[in-house]
């Protein structure tokens, strides 16, 4: 080969393999994102089953029960609910009526099994995620109007809650999360 | 007062940084001596007002002042003095003190060792630093000035977050901002060269120790935050790919690449635009990184309380930085000669496809950072990215990386023979191979993962001991030359030998750590016992513990092999009394080979503990690796060549001289 051919041969090979290595990088990418759900949109079927994904939300208070290794607790919007259960060490500051985040796959009996639990840092601290799950329920309160709030004032009281926790998400810590 | 004092002298500070930002320049621009040698006396001057702010916070932490806002915040009158010290950057707004602080360092550190420099330049370089720091000041008194007042006083304080409440965290802020801060040297360095148009290989010498120093501080910096992180956050993990470990990571990345091509640009004038252009991103990285936490966009352990001016402020500065030295760069970079030519197998080539690697990982771990947040501005969704992503990305470009890091170094400038390195390297391929294949068989199991990981550290190994074979004794030499000739080697080779073995140690560790680390939860009372990996740990004790400002629950393991007791460890699961937040202490026994580490998680309603048990083999290794690649850096950076007059060895540029 002449040098020139030789270098558009280097050139063709290099682009190549940079071309390869770009494929396998978004596929990595690609099938690694964890989608976050709102406890609503799973009760409504709108979450995957057999993937990966996030719900956070608050824990409902009176809800967590310790059998041995496996806990199980209800992360709720205010306006809908999903069971988790969960096997091992709990983040230090897991707390009911606290904001949290789980991650790990939902079952076909509707409980969603997380394999990881993150949970505040501080007690200023609400995950975004949680927040964020916690704002859309008060929105759609808000929107159903007077009828349901006047009907059901504790969830319109917690909606309202909920709403002023997200204003002042002060994010000091996350990743305060246990996992395997 | 003190407060009072301490806030006025920002504002000395702060006037004084506008004037070396401005008149230096100038004076470079008119080539007026008179004003070009104020820089270095204004630079020391704000070094001393910055000194003496940062000295009344530390001593409004010292006398518990609560009429302080930000002492009230993060202080009390129980904390310990030791931390009552550290507090003063366990928050936003000291820590931007002190990243300010550390501005100054460099910028009077430039002024003191760089003397030999031609005055423009320095005049231009200290010009540049001046005008980061008028940035950070700003910022800090016009969004978060350390000094505000509580008045009425708090009774108390709100305690420091018992999370920072850990020796390591006393150190790990000031050696990562020091990295961080440092590379707005190589920054105004480049910034000043582009400017003065005298981008040449003196440039790239007088440039490298800085960024080498810079590069110690955050290799350092970010080695701790993992030993801090694994010994404090409770689970046994040493890196989260958490998106602020990514944003001191990425720097960290670009840094590396900037020290490769800056040998290139040395010793034969090549890579200079490109050179010029990771100069310029290290430091963007770093202020990205910046912005990332402190904006408030992230959530993690670092982000401090959320305030969307502070976020806006440094993503004004953060395009204001990027696009002016961008817009300067593709002003000036046409002017940029090319260097020399080399062929397609030579250093420079193994060198540019080193820098490729960093800069497709760098790219990818931003990708994997930014992109959620981009979705989750544009209103499309919340995701996060796992860290599975980060693992395979990484899995695939390092190990190109770790070829050819063994090759590089025994290959020569501007062409060499690729046959003949490779008959010097088969032997070395064939050892590492069957080394790595042995060590997995000896442990237990052999994956692709596990050999891969593994073959890379014995790569590098062998490869480093056939360089350093023929550097001691060549074809034909003699052995009794063996101590002239170690003699001869530069510090600098001694350098990239250390780091590049520092790489070796690290990957060794995670390697074995990823494949055979075993973690258990369970569920123990006293007199209970679990096994795993041969180790028996017994609960025999628990008890309640006070400690200066918490109350404890303290377990007794006794760990045993084979009936032989091996250790006692003291897990804690302590409960601050301020922020009444529980904490887990865990009690961890390490040597070389392995660590066993026991956490205590909660307690059950009958008494009983869950607790985490592990068994993690090798995982010093990692610090370890990061230890030698700082102490490559320190060597590298001593050495002589960047201290003598630089007239001496100017025509050494295109020299033979075998460091990388």
């Amino acid at each position: 080969m002449k040098p020139r051919q030789k270098r558009v041969a280097i050139a063709v090979g290099a682009l190549a393999a940079v071309g390869v290595g770009v494929g396998l990088l978004l596929n990595a990418f690609n099938s690694n994102l964890v989608f976050f759900y709102t406890p609503t949109q799973v009760a409504s079927k709108e979450a995957p089953q057999g993937r990966t994904f996030r719900v956070g939300g608050l824990v409902e208070s009176g809800t967590v029960v310790r059998d041995g290794m496996t806990v199980r607790f209800i992360v709720t919007d205010t306006a809908r609910t999903v069971p988790v259960k969960y096997e091992g060490v709990l983040p230090d500051l897991f707390k009911e009526g606290k904001g949290v985040v789980a991650q790990g796959q939902l079952g076909p009996d509707g409980v969603f099994a997380a394999r990881e639990v993150l949970a505040k840092h501080d007690e200023n601290y609400m995950p975004p995620e949680a927040a964020e799950a916690l704002e859309q329920a008060a929105k759609m309160n808000a929107r159903m109007g007077g009828t349901l709030a006047q009907g059901q004032p504790g969830a319109a009281g917690a909606a309202g809650a909920a709403g002023a926790a997200g204003a002042a998400v002060s994010p000091s810590a996350m990743g305060a999360g246990v996992g395997k | 007062m003190i407060p009072e004092i301490g806030h006025l002298v920002l504002y000395f500070a702060l006037a004084l940084a506008v004037v070396q930002s401005v008149v230096p320049l100038v004076g470079a621009h008119k080539n007026s001596t008179e004003w070009m040698v104020l820089a270095r006396p204004l630079a020391n001057w704000q070094g001393v007002f910055v000194a003496l702010a940062l000295a009344c916070l530390t001593a409004s932490f010292v006398r518990n002042d609560f009429s302080v806002l930000y002492v009230a915040s993060n202080s009390n009158s129980e904390l310990p003095m030791f931390y009552r010290v550290a507090a003063v950057w366990g928050g936003h707004e000291g820590s931007m003190l002190l990243w300010v602080m550390m501005i100054s360092v460099w910028t009077m550190a430039v002024g003191r060792y760089s003397q030999r420099l031609p005055l423009p330049f320095l005049a231009r370089i200290l010009a540049v630093m001046g005008m980061i720091s008028v940035g950070f000041l700003l910022f800090m008194l016009l969004t978060s000035n350390p000094f505000d007042r509580l008045l009425p006083a708090a009774a108390d304080g709100r305690d420091l977050n018992p999370l920072l409440q850990d020796p390591g965290m006393i150190i790990h802020p000031p050696m990562l901002y020091m990295g961080y801060v440092g590379f707005s040297v190589a920054f105004a360095f480049a910034v000043a060269a582009l400017l003065g148009g005298n981008l040449d290989a003196a440039w790239a010498r007088w440039t490298r120790p800085w960024t080498t120093a810079a590069w110690v501080f955050l290799t350092f910096g970010i080695g701790l935050g993992s030993w801090w992180a694994y010994n404090e956050l409770g689970w046994g993990g040493w890196w989260f790919w958490d998106p602020v470990e990514n944003a001191s990571f990425m720097p960290w990345l670009v840094g590396t690449a900037l020290i490769h091509s800056l040998a290139v640009s040395e010793k034969r004038g090549g890579f200079k635009a490109w050179t010029v252009l990771l100069a310029l991103m290290a430091f963007s990285l770093s202020l990205l990184g910046a912005f990332l936490v402190r904006s408030g966009v992230l959530s993690s352990v670092h982000a401090f309380a959320v305030d969307p001016s502070r976020g806006m402020f440094i993503l004004v500065f953060l395009v204001i930085v990027i696009g002016s030295s961008l817009t300067l760069f593709a002003w000036r970079a046409p002017k940029i000669g090319l260097g020399q030519r080399f062929g397609v197998f030579s250093r420079e080539s193994l060198l540019l496809v080193n820098n490729m690697m960093l800069a497709v990982a760098t790219a990818a771990v931003l990708l994997g950072t930014l992109y959620p947040l981009f979705l989750d501005a544009l209103g499309m969704g919340k995701i996060s990215v796992g860290p599975p992503y980060f693992d395979a990305v990484f899995a695939l470009l390092m190990a190109p990386l770790v070829v050819v890091m063994g090759i590089g170094p025994l290959t020569r400038w501007k062409n060499d023979n690729p046959g003949a390195l490779f008959k010097r390297l088969r032997s070395a391929l064939v050892v590492s191979l069957l080394a790595a294949l042995a060590m997995g068989a000896w442990a237990g199991k052999i994956t692709l993962a596990t050999t891969g990981g593994l073959w890379m550290a014995f790569w590098i190994v062998a490869s480093l001991t056939v360089d350093l074979k023929g550097r001691l004794l060549p074809a034909g030499g003699q052995a009794n030359q063996m101590l002239n000739r170690a003699k001869q080697i530069t510090l600098a080779t001694w350098g990239m030998m250390a780091a590049h073995l520092g790489v070796a140690v690290f990957s060794f560790g995670v390697a074995m750590v990823m494949t055979f680390d075993v973690e258990r939860d369970v569920k123990m009372g006293v007199g209970d016992s679990t096994e795993i990996s041969g180790f028996t740990f017994k609960m025999t004790e628990l008890k309640e513990v006070q400690g200066p400002n918490y109350v404890a629950m303290q377990g007794r393991f006794e760990i045993t092999e084979q009936g032989k007791p091996v250790a006692t460890v003291f897990p804690q699961k302590r409960i601050y009394r301020v922020q009444s937040n529980p904490m887990t202490e865990s009690g961890v026994h390490s040597n070389a080979l392995r660590d066993l580490y026991v956490s205590m998680g909660e307690q059950l309603p009958t008494g009983e503990w869950i607790v985490r048990v592990q068994h993690k083999p090798f995982i010093v290794w990692i610090w370890g690796g990061c230890l030698m690649m700082m102490a490559g850096g320190v060597l590298a950076m001593s050495d002589r060549r960047y201290r003598v007059k630089q007239g001496a060895r100017a025509t050494t540029g295109s020299g033979t001289e075998a460091t990388a």
